[in-house]
């Protein structure tokens, strides 16, 4: 597994997302609230487009969560399945902190 | 195989077929109707005129009956059993039904054939197209039908005059004092009411056009519309012809299986005498078709009289009457100054409710109707002064709804037993709350009482509505979206609380949507401070109050366009957008907007969108007011105000009204004094058209209204609620909103007009501000990694010469 720095943490704003380019994939990253970060697949399943770092963070009965920002479908931060389509997931990335470093590992 | 032939289409012959094809009935059934429609909601005739449109009046046509419209029936032979049809084959039956209901009695006095009535679609299209040439009208009679012609016709923007025999209005369903406390608030609406008077005459001028009505006493009241509303008269006058008994005062005897004197034939509806009285309300007529049905597949039911209990629902007045109207003893509320009267009729040993008058305040209406002939709930004190009437319990055998004959007994057998869950449900289970509407809120009741838990929570994550909420945060002066959640909700919200929250506090506080943590709340669309599009780039829409614009200004915003290559189109709104752009073009694209005077048009959020305009007496041939100088000054006024959805706007400058003003959430018709201003318009899914909230203002009181109703709106309306849907969920409607925006009932007219000072005075554009601030402009990058680097997954094709995007799926 190799990981790739991707930006610092202070570049993650609490419950928000962004969109980083790690070879040609385009992984979301999600900070919540208590501080650990998320990643996953940036394209949204059901639209084609690759927008789901834009979408609202939040909590399923606990489960931190981001809506798509097109149809508003929601997906698990920790496992990347849709709540609202189980049939559905997006990819999950393994992502860490050294130091002030934010690095994601892509398995090829 | 039997033959049913019911003559007259109307709301009772409608039921009577239904009735039969649910019992089975294997026969054939011929409808003849004189109108050129199937049956259709007459007791809804009105909101016609605000735009519903006469197919959303029509009642399903049964699917198993013959119809024959644009028929009237001439004549009965009933030895040979056949009806004669006027220019057409004529109808051979076994059972012939009568249900021709009734027409609007016209006394004959000269010029009476220059008057309207008030009884059909096409009576209603004749009325509006007389108005458009009018500016007065006068409704002759005063009772239930005929205010609400009156309002008709002052919705359609005459000044209205009522007349009236009797000494105070409604005679028939209120006394004298309800009557006076009636008038004040008729008057208050702009109305003039001439009591005790009547008609001589209609006059015409030289060229036989109606100028006005004459009474008795000799003064002339000038209008040239004039509508007789002065009872109904039963149509007997086929039963007349063939020889059926008739009533003294018309109306074709029926007993009591709703049978004429020839047992072939049955009479149901307004046209029917049953047991010595001619019912003019729909939910008698409903029981009798069901009667007759029940009678003609063999049953053994019953007419039995009715309940004549009335509730006016229009001009914002709340009158109501239940049960008698006399009674050994009988207690009394007045309040002059609030408008309010209140009297219980009760039996000599004060133990029994035997009915009720409300003028002002239905309330013991609601509660009380259902206790007429039973044991007083409560002391009638109570009922009447604390209004704690609303809280009773009702016996299973009170009637609730009294247009559909449904009891109290089986709304909540429907809860309890077939599920039903809202009002939505009931309706359609029971049928109750179907007709006039007046049972809805005794159904929300005993669905509370049932237990049943409506919710009005905003999401798992609050359980507040969103008015609860926008309360807590003003009262608390709570200012973020984590303090809310910490006290008043749980987990970290979603997309549903979190806009919500985001807008309540920039309704609140404005300040800058993306400051601190109020960025984390708003969807990508106020975020992006741009609408998203299915390819994941975004459109701007630059701000064009009014949609007035100079040639400069669209030079620069076709150089932005060309120069990053974006889509363009004219709006619906009146302005331009351009699409197609990606994240990290947008603070280039406003950068260059700005410097040209551009400012955000918040196409992406909810908020005020656009005031349209249509040219005005500027240019405008017809024009009587510059109506684009208002709908600029009111698209600045109110731009960058987030409410609970958008809001859009329109100023027309006469009634010609070129810029469709009544489709919008406030629209502005020019007239010769001033303003009419209407609210609750909506087109998209559901369109409405708005409502005349207040006439002929000066710009000065339209623009104090205005902001009202949009502050009052924007604290008590629901998620996503446009203003049409809280209008019409408003307890007292359109009264109540005017008694709280223009009489200041609530007294918070002080607190609305500040909040709105503050909004105005504290104006930013968005989109200059964050030009301006590294911090937000920080955001706008396509990769946190590689900020240059377009998202390669975006891709366009050319179509008509312009972009149009690709997506691979
Ligand atoms: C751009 C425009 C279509 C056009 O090319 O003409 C448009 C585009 C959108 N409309 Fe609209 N509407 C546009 C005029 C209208 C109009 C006409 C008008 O405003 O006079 C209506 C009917 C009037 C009304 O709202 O009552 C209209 C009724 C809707 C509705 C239905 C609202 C409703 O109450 O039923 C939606 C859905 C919603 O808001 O929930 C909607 C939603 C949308 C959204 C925001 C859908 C979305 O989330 O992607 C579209 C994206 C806009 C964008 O720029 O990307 N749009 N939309 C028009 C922008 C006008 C402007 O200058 O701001
Ligand atoms: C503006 C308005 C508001 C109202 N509001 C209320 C209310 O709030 N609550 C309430 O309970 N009631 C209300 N009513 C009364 C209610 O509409 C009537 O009670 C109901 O329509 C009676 O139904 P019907 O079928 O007996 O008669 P109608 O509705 O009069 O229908 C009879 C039909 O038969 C047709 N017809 C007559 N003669 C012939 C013929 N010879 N051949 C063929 N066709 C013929 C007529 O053209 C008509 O279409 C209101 C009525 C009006 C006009
Ligand atoms: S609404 Fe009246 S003033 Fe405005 S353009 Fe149309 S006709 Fe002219
Ligand atoms: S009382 Fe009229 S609909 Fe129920």
């Amino acid at each position: 597994m190799t990981w790739v720095d991707v930006c610092g943490y202070q570049n993650l704003l609490p419950e928000r997302g962004v969109c980083a380019l790690v070879g040609d994939r385009q992984v979301a990253l999600f900070r919540t609230h208590d501080g650990s970060v998320h990643a996953l697949g940036n394209l949204d399943p059901f639209s084609g487009a690759y927008v789901l770092s834009r979408g609202i963070v939040g909590t399923r009965k606990g489960e931190p969560t981001v809506a798509s920002p097109l149809h508003k479908q929601v997906f698990s931060l920790v496992t990347g399945h849709c709540l609202d389509e189980p049939d559905i997931a997006v990819p999950v990335y393994h992502v860490r902190l050294d130091g002030d470093l934010v690095q994601v590992a892509v398995s090829v | 195989m039997k033959k049913i032939v019911v003559a007259g289409f109307g709301p009772a012959a409608h039921r009577l077929v239904e009735a039969l094809l649910q019992r089975g009935f294997d026969g054939r059934v011929t409808v003849i109707g004189e109108e050129p429609r199937p049956a259709y909601d007459r007791v809804a005739l009105t909101s016609y005129l605000s735009g519903v449109s006469a197919e959303d009046l029509a009642y399903p046509v049964p699917s198993g009956a013959v119809t024959r419209l644009n028929s009237r029936v001439t004549g009965i032979d009933r030895q040979a059993r056949v009806v004669t049809v006027e220019g057409g084959e004529p109808e051979p039956y076994d059972v012939l039904v009568l249900a021709t209901g009734s027409a609007p009695f016209v006394p004959p006095v000269p010029g009476a054939g220059h008057a309207f009535v008030y009884r059909t679609i096409d009576d209603l299209d004749a009325i509006r197209l007389a108005a458009k040439e009018a500016a007065d009208g006068v409704v002759v009679g005063g009772g239930l039908l005929g205010l609400e012609a009156a309002d008709a016709l002052r919705s359609l923007g005459l000044r209205t005059h009522i007349v009236e025999m009797s000494p105070w209005l409604m005679p028939r369903q209120v006394d004298e004092g309800g009557g006076s406390v009636l008038r004040s608030h008729i008057e208050r609406l702009g109305l003039s009411v001439h009591a005790g008077s009547g008609v001589q005459e209609i006059v015409t001028d030289d060229r036989g056009r109606v100028a006005g009505l004459r009474t008795p006493g000799g003064t002339l009241i000038e209008a040239q519309v004039v509508v007789f509303s002065a009872g109904i008269r039963p149509r007997d006058e086929l039963a007349r012809a063939c020889g059926l008994e008739v009533g003294e005062r018309g109306g074709v005897v029926v007993d009591p299986g709703m049978r004429t004197s020839d047992p072939s034939i049955y009479a149901i509806g307004e046209c029917a005498l049953a047991g010595g009285m001619v019912y003019g309300l729909v939910g008698p007529c409903f029981t009798m078709a069901e009667v007759a049905a029940d009678r003609i597949m063999g049953g053994d039911g019953t007419f039995d009289g009715a309940d004549l209990s009335t509730r006016l629902k229009l001009l914002g007045v709340e009158v109501a009457q239940f049960g008698a109207m006399t009674g050994a003893l009988d207690v009394t509320y007045m309040d002059p100054v609030a408008g309010v009267y209140k009297k219980l009729f009760i039996s000599d040993d004060a133990r029994t409710l035997l009915g009720g008058i409300c003028v002002g305040d239905a309330a013991p209406y609601t509660s009380l109707r259902s206790f007429v002939g039973k044991p007083l709930p409560a002391p009638p004190s109570d009922l009447l002064f604390t209004g704690g009437g609303a809280n009773l319990d009702l016996p299973d055998d009170a009637q609730v709804c009294s247009c559909n004959n449904v009891s109290a007994g089986e709304v909540r057998a429907a809860v309890t037993d077939r599920g039903c869950a809202d009002v939505p449900a009931l309706k359609a289970c029971t049928r109750a709350g179907t007709t006039c509407g007046s049972c809805v809120p005794m159904l929300k009741q005993l669905l509370e009482k049932s237990g049943v838990e409506v919710s009005k929570n905003l999401c798992e994550h609050f359980a507040h509505s969103r008015a609860e909420l926008f309360d807590i945060v003003r009262v608390r002066g709570i200012t973020t979206f984590s303090e809310l959640i910490a006290q008043h909700g749980q987990g970290r919200g979603c997309d549903i609380c979190k806009p919500a929250v985001a807008s309540i506090l920039a309704s609140l506080h404005n300040g800058h949507v993306l400051d601190g943590e109020r960025a984390a709340l708003q969807d990508t669309n106020d975020h992006f401070l741009a609408n998203i599009q299915k390819n994941g780039t975004y459109s701007v829409v630059p701000r064009i109050p009014g949609g007035e614009i100079t040639p400069d200004k669209l030079i620069v915003i076709g150089e932005v366009a060309r120069d990053f290559g974006l889509y363009t189109k004219i709006t619906g709104g009146q302005r331009i957008d351009l699409l197609g752009a990606r994240v990290e073009q947008l603070p280039e694209i406003w950068r260059r907007l700005v410097e040209a005077g551009f400012e955000s048009g918040h196409a992406y959020g909810k908020a005020l969108r656009t005031v349209k305009s249509c040219v005005g007496s500027t240019w405008c041939r017809y024009g009587v007011q510059d109506s684009v100088g208002l709908a600029i000054a009111l698209e600045l006024r109110y731009r960058g105000l987030r409410s609970p959805h958008k809001l859009k706007s329109a100023v027309s400058g006469c009634a010609r009204e070129c810029a469709e003003a009544r489709s919008k959430d406030f629209g502005i018709i020019a007239t010769e004094q001033g303003w009419n201003l209407y609210v609750g318009g909506n087109g998209g899914f559901k369109p409405r058209h708005a409502d005349l909230l207040a006439g002929d203002l000066t710009t000065d009181e339209l623009i104090r209204t205005i902001d009202r109703f949009l502050m009052f709106y924007i604290r008590t309306a629901d998620r996503l609620q446009r203003t049409s849907a809280w209008l019409e969920s408003l307890d007292g409607g359109l009264g109540y909103l005017r008694s709280v925006i223009v009489d200041d009932a609530l007294g918070i007219c002080a607190d609305l007009d500040a909040h709105m000072e503050r909004h105005v005075a504290t104006y930013v554009d968005e989109w200059r501000a964050t030009l301006d601030d590294p911090d937000k402009l920080s955001r706008f990058v396509s990769f946190v990694n590689a900020p240059g680097v377009p998202d390669p997954s975006i891709v366009f094709a050319a179509e008509r010469g312009q972009i149009k995007p690709v997506v691979t799926r």
